[in-house]
């Protein structure tokens, strides 16, 4: 934020990126197009690990089975917008209903695991997650609600009437393939989540979560109802993963209970920690980073072997979960609290050194 | 009962027959007294004879297993700790316990939680409501920094803050609620008598702005000076009650607890 500390200079920053995002899909796609959906899916990302921030992050409640919420939001699109029930609503209903109905799951959740804290309500949510999926796997009898296994395929696009995000498009000269028109969209509802969890973060509700992450027992005795305020934080978390999930559903046109492992919550988790919880840059530049640079080692680690050696040694996918494991620990050692963390948090990890 | 009708019988808390036992200890038993509005009420005794413990039953963090209190008329039987303290009851820890990473401003601040009322939609869309409350939060908690002589520190980390000044922060964001009753445990421990006595213009100046005060202390100089009337307990029992210049004549005491600390005090 100093960097920007000269008014103008600030605006000139931010009109800069603004530009730079503007125009990054049409030079992904100049690479290839996979890079584009490459983008989408890491714009989804950002949007979980900014509600899984609210519960970690504001709250201070570890969760470990936060893409129940991502798959429940999903369900919740494909289900209404496929021909598996025949019912195909428009997006711009579904989503609200994906983060209304994911928002009850978090309630769902929240609601046994209040008194727990620490370990044990990682464990509780993490077992809630595999409880998730493992509905999902089984609802296909006596009434088959989710397929099971075999999924929920030819899922709606988002579309405006005749407008489909799918297809190709051209407006004024300019070709607009359906992931860059994704990509506008998905843009557009980030910055409304960056918005809605910087204005949390600052306010009468923000300041009681806080609270609570600092000494619960202080805080109640402040006032602080920290029942109401401890669901609220589950249930906001919830309802940005309810509609990441939706929009995942929408893009992808096929999901199955595979997309919703336990590892993506812990992926998700991961991009919180390393940007910095409580920190909304911080998460964001996290959930960027682990989103792009396995891609990035995807695409390169391969034909650099087979340079070097002339086949492939070491799967990339090895590969990459070598450096994600090293980048980790180098985190732990040398930046506990994240690459940009929140001040506060910073504190508290200073205090634990102590 | 109306809390005007509280106020005409000038009690504004009453505690009967409270007992409280932690497995085979008996923390305390069938303790009675009751506060007037516009005290100074002073509670005392030895190390672990239960004044914390009254704290904790009196705020709803423990429950009692007998007995129980009534507050401006209302019984507080089962209510939570942030009930209590919406009732008008605010409290000090005596291992003090701040928002420790958070700045001074932001303490008192979050006191105020329980007299405002924005929600989630409030500060998402940042109505002229949440805008006008939050700037009225900010300059409330300014003028409680002030009062208890710390507004300089406004944006310092509470835990780095002195000692003596966190102890006023833990005073400032009790008053943010503000409370009717402010339970104060051992605000002068660790505290030099400069600091001592700054603390007590403070809290005679709380008293003058119309709070009453239950005060645990051990600084029996400003126990003495301050109190209208104390109560001693020792062995979770109350062995005695008055003005304090009574109390500590009472041969009781003298024996359970004060002795040779009361015939030392100077007249003042
Ligand atoms: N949470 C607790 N669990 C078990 N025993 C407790 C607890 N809190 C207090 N006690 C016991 O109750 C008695 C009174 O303690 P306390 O109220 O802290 O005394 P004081 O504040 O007067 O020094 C002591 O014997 C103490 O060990
Ligand atoms: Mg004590």
């Amino acid at each position: 934020m100093n960097l920007f500390s000269h008014p103008r200079a600030k605006w000139i920053g931010v009109a800069l990126i603004a530009i730079a995002l503007i125009g990054l899909p049409f030079a992904l796609s100049s690479v290839g197009t996979a890079w584009v959906r490459i983008a989408n899916l890491a714009i989804l990302f950002v949007f979980l690990s900014l509600g899984l921030n609210i519960v970690v992050g504001f709250a201070g409640l570890l969760d470990l089975g936060y893409i129940a919420f991502y798959a429940v939001g999903a369900y919740a699109y494909a289900l209404l917008a496929s021909p598996h029930f025949d019912l195909h609503l428009p997006f711009w209903v579904i989503l609200p209903i994906g983060a209304l109905v994911a928002c009850l799951f978090g309630i769902l959740l929240g609601t046994p695991t209040l008194k727990l804290r620490g370990d044990y309500l990682a464990i509780v949510t993490l077992g809630f997650g595999e409880i998730v999926r493992i509905f999902l796997n089984n609802l296909s009898q006596p009434i088959n609600i989710t397929n099971g296994p075999q999924g929920i395929s030819r899922i709606d696009p988002f579309s405006f009437g005749s407008f489909s995000f799918s297809q190709n498009e051209t407006i004024g000269g300019i070709m607009f393939s359906g992931p860059i028109k994704y990509y506008y969209i998905l843009l557009a509802l980030l910055l409304l989540a960056i918005v809605v969890n910087l204005r949390l973060q600052h306010s009468r509700i923000g300041r009681a979560w806080e609270a609570i992450r600092e000494d619960e027992v202080a805080a109640r005795a402040m006032g602080i109802d920290t029942t109401r305020i401890k669901l609220l934080a589950f249930a906001m978390g919830a309802s940005f993963g309810g509609i990441a999930g939706g929009m995942f559903a929408a893009i992808q046109g096929f999901i199955s209970p595979e997309s919703f492992v336990l590892v993506e919550s812990i992926m998700v988790l991961s991009m919180v920690v390393l940007g910095g919880m409580g920190n909304v840059w911080g998460v964001v530049l996290g959930a960027v980073l682990l989103s792009f640079v396995p891609e990035l080692l995807r695409y390169t680690v391969e034909p650099l072997q087979k340079y070097i050696f002339g086949r492939s040694i070491i799967e990339p996918e090895v590969i990459r979960m070598l450096l994600f494991g090293l980048a980790l620990v180098l985190m732990m050692l040398y930046r506990p609290a994240g690459l940009l963390p929140s001040a506060v948090r910073k504190r508290e990890l200073a205090k634990d050194a102590e | 009962m109306s809390p005007a009708q509280g106020r005409e019988s000038g009690v504004l808390l009453e505690c009967a027959g409270l007992d409280k036992r932690f497995g085979g200890v008996l923390a305390l038993a069938e303790v009675g007294f009751s506060i007037k509005h516009g005290e100074i009420y002073g509670l005392i005794g030895p190390n672990g004879a239960g004044k914390t413990t009254l704290f904790n039953t009196l705020t709803g963090i423990y429950a009692c297993d007998a007995g129980g209190f009534r507050f401006a008329g209302e019984p507080l039987a089962g209510l939570r700790p942030d009930q209590i303290a919406a009732r008008g009851i605010a409290r000090t820890f005596q291992n003090i316990r701040l928002f420790g990473n958070l700045s001074a401003l932001d303490n008192v601040m979050i006191g105020r939680h329980v007299r405002t009322r924005a929600g989630v939609f409030g500060a998402i869309l940042r109505t002229r409501a949440t805008l006008e409350e939050e700037a009225a939060i900010e300059k409330r908690a300014m003028e409680l920094l002030g009062y208890v002589g710390i507004a300089a520190r406004a944006n310092d980390v509470a835990r780095q803050l002195p000692y003596g000044d966190q102890r006023r922060l833990e005073i400032a964001r009790a008053l943010a609620t503000e409370p009717k009753l402010l339970a104060l445990d051992e605000p002068a421990a660790g505290m030099n008598a400069t600091e001592t006595m700054e603390l007590r213009k403070l809290l005679e100046r709380v008293r003058a702005d119309g709070t009453t005060i239950l005060l645990i202390e051990h600084d029996m100089r400003l126990v003495m000076g301050l109190c209208d009337r104390v109560l001693v307990l020792d062995y979770g029992r109350s062995i005695a009650e008055g003005p304090p210049r009574e109390v500590q004549r009472d041969p009781r005491v003298v024996e359970a607890y004060l002795g040779g600390v009361v015939a030392g005090a100077p007249d003042a």
